[in-house]
């Protein structure tokens, strides 16, 4: 006979299918970390002095920083003397255009289910294509130019729009505000820029896909978006990475304001190579994400999927500075194997009648850690703030660990902060009940997260809802016997 | 359409069935009583492949296959259905969607096109009537807060929308009030046809007015010892088990002392 257990932690991983690297030659930056090599992209990017000098002052202050230890992960500490901080695909000639694009990379995108193709797209998605540290293009560009929407690459951008750049990058998250947020200010590489003016409803879902292709290359992105007074956008970011022995850093920077009763959706679609079933090879991901709502009436919605990476560390939060402003995160963290996951949320209620939302879902197999972490702050003035946070986890076996660590300050007492946390298991008798209704073993594991994970699920754009239930399930395909 | 010969079957050192003999041929309706505790629900669950329980002995044979043989999901597949005692809850995941997963697994199995939404609609649509079965219901999380009445009413609607070969109802009955034992007792009756078949498991005689049994069975210390016709359910409710036991008794004290 099988227990339970036993039977339900036969863990095989189904290969990750998003593992091939593209043979492109690379133009990249000799390895390790110095003022030379923040001097070698600021000159590769051909940036002005003012952001050559933000980025020499971040490293420095940046020396000074150590490696935070507080998160519930353990990895081997990485060798920042060891990582290629820039890598650019080489392109026959220079992109002008769309069509240009090395026909090498266009077809990487393909076989991503990305095409750069304007015709081919889905019409309600504009994407900008980043691999390892460069943008290739961003597609609808001139269509949304039309509504005075700026979407383009962060090198773009602070070639175009510095003022823009300037007033916001780093107003969110500070430069000291961690040390991977000081890091990557040293040495980001590209990333996307969203900037909505006022009044303006954003025609179509934004979206930047992230692929790390080179070896030993650190993926270092930022993304800004400012959204201005009355204007919405939904923005999305995927990311996958090839199948590597060694592990490859990825820490990226993400800060959105919104003013006056402007509203910003952004969701996450992260998978990241999460490592092999041993536990080798695989991205740690490091991300700091951050959102104020500036204005009054404003709103700001995190949603992500994070079913990739080795190692994942990261919060998306929210300040909410304006008063009857709103915050919310809606995550699903899916760990196998050896994954480790120690993720969550920070909300900040500073303004008046604030409210947040918080809903994680945590689904643990094999060996794999899911935390979930989060913060609901109340400050002094922040008179009638709302919380609710519901926090569940769910595991596939007895090997893997959830664990949940909720704080919270309040300093208000008009606040009311309700916080509830379930944990389950998928047990024997569901995946029997299923089986006997014709419903084989993988299909019924597919079902049962499925139905757990609904509630964040359905925060996802349309077009991305069936594409993330499927990630879903493959991610933890053959985790239950 | 199945014969179960000679089948032993235990959990871990626990032996349960121990040599139990059946065969039900299409069309008909058996029922199996038998006291707590006896070995009924081990029966439809080894017959349904649950995992848990070891088959140390026999076969049984199901439409021309070794049933032993399947999984649980092929058992399914080849028209196998079991109406569980203590159906579980599935939170988040929709009862519509649920069965509509397991009824175009089936079709899979089988061959056969799925349904697109519009004719797994009119199906339902077709079986709610017939089962009297609520929407609202059907929409929410599978068995999830249910009442006791509903989960059980629930498991009939599966079948009448999986519509089985063998539909083995492990006390379907219990738990459900009178006008629920009527309807259940109609929606199995509709189904009966001359190519399937029911194994009915139930404490009562009264679900045996409303669905006729061609057999009555009774399980007890994990075999089949006494069978007849519905008369042996009444003859049950009027005398309790002891008659049955005391005669097993009796036969097992002489095996007893004959290995002495
Ligand atoms: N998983 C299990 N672990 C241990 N013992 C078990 C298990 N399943 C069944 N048994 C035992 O096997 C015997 C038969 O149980 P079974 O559920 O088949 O009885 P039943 O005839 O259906 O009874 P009831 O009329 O109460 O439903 C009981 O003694 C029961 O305790
Ligand atoms: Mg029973």
């Amino acid at each position: 006979m099988n227990d339970s257990s036993t039977d339900i932690e036969k863990a095989v991983l189904k290969e990750y299918e998003y593992g091939f690297v593209t043979n492109i030659e690379a133009d990249a930056a000799p390895k390790g970390l110095s003022e030379d090599i923040i001097r070698f992209i600021s000159a590769k990017k051909n940036e002005p002095e003012w952001m050559l000098e933000w980025r020499l002052k971040a490293y420095n202050h940046w020396l000074k920083m150590e490696e935070p230890d507080w998160a519930n992960v353990k990895y081997p500490r990485v060798n920042y003397q060891d990582v290629i901080y820039y890598s650019a695909p080489k392109q026959k000639k220079k992109v002008g255009s769309l069509d240009e694009i090395d026909p090498e990379l266009r077809e990487t995108f393909e076989k991503l289910g990305i095409s750069l193709d304007e015709q081919k797209r889905l019409s309600g998605v504009a994407v900008d294509a980043v691999i390892d540290s460069v943008s290739i293009g961003t597609t609808f560009k001139a269509q949304l130019a039309e509504q005075g929407i700026i979407f383009c690459s962060m090198s773009e951008a602070i070639q175009e729009h510095p003022d823009l750049v300037r007033k916001y990058l780093s107003s969110v998250v500070p430069v000291t505000d961690n040390f991977f947020s000081a890091l990557n200010s040293a040495v980001f590489t590209d990333g996307s820029f969203c900037y909505i003016p006022e009044g303006v409803h954003c025609p179509m879902e934004l979206s930047t896909y992230f692929r790390i292709n080179a070896e030993n290359t650190g993926q270092f992105e930022r993304t800004l978006i400012v959204a201005e007074a009355g204007s919405y956008v939904s923005y999305l970011e995927g990311c996958t990475a090839p199948m590597r022995d060694e592990n490859q850093l990825h820490a990226a920077v993400v800060e959105i304001v919104a003013m006056e009763k402007a509203e910003v959706k952004y969701s996450t679609v992260q998978n990241w190579y999460p490592g092999d079933k041993n536990g080798n090879g695989g991205i740690y991901n490091f991300v700091t994400k951050r959102g104020i709502c500036k204005g009054d009436n404003s709103k700001i919605s995190w949603t992500q999927v994070e079913t990739g990476s080795a190692v994942t560390w990261k919060y998306p939060s929210v300040i909410l500075k304006g008063d009857n402003s709103v915050g919310e995160f809606y995550s699903v963290a899916v760990t196998n194997n050896y994954q480790q996951a120690d993720t969550g949320t920070k909300m900040m209620h500073i303004g008046k009648n604030t409210k947040s939302r918080i809903v994680s879902k945590g689904i643990s197999a094999g060996h794999s850690n899911n935390s979930y972490r989060g913060l609901v702050q109340v400050s002094k003035n922040a008179a009638n703030a709302r919380n609710f946070s519901q926090c569940d986890s769910l595991l596939l076996g007895d090997k893997c660990g959830a664990h949940t660590f909720p704080y919270i300050e309040v300093k208000n007492n008009t606040a009311v902060v309700e916080h509830e946390a379930t944990t389950s298991k998928i047990g024997e008798d569901q995946l029997f009940y299923c089986n006997q209704r014709g419903i084989d073993t993988e299909t019924a594991v597919a079902l049962i997260i499925n139905g757990f994970a609904k509630e964040v699920m359905n925060q996802l754009p349309m077009e991305f809802a069936v594409e993330a239930q499927k990630l879903l399930a493959i991610s933890l395909e053959g985790s239950v016997g | 359409m199945l014969t179960i010969s000679n089948l032993h079957a235990g959990i871990e050192d626990k032996k349960i069935l121990k040599g139990l003999n059946l065969e039900i041929k299409a069309g008909e309706v058996h029922a199996i009583m038998g006291p707590n505790g006896a070995g009924k629900s081990t029966l439809a669950s080894v017959l349904a492949g649950r995992q848990d329980y070891e088959v140390t002995e026999g076969s049984v044979e199901f439409l021309g296959k070794e049933l032993l043989d399947l999984a649980p999901e092929e058992r399914a597949g080849e028209g196998l259905f079991l109406g569980f005692q203590y159906p579980v809850e599935i939170p988040g995941l929709s009862t519509t969607n649920f069965i509509k997963t397991a009824v175009n697994e089936i079709r899979k199995y089988r061959g056969q096109d799925t349904l697109d939404a519009v004719a797994f609609l009119k199906l339902m649509k077709e079986k709610m009537a017939l089962m009297n079965i609520d929407q609202t219901l059907l929409s929410r999380s599978l068995n999830e807060g249910f009442s006791g009445g509903e989960k059980k009413r629930n498991e009939i609607f599966q079948m009448a929308m999986i519509d089985p070969k063998l539909a083995i109802l492990d006390e379907t009955d219990s738990g459900l009030d009178i006008d629920a034992i009527r309807i259940v007792s109609n929606g199995v009756n509709k189904l009966r046809s001359k190519d399937n078949a029911v194994l009915l498991i139930t404490h009562y005689q009264r679900l045996l007015d409303y669905i006729v049994p061609d057999f009555v069975h009774v399980l007890y210390n994990g075999r089949i010892v006494k069978s007849g016709t519905k008369e042996l359910a009444l003859e049950l409710e009027e005398k309790g088990y002891d008659f049955i036991k005391n005669e097993i008794n009796e036969d097992e004290e002489v095996s007893i002392a004959e290995k002495h």
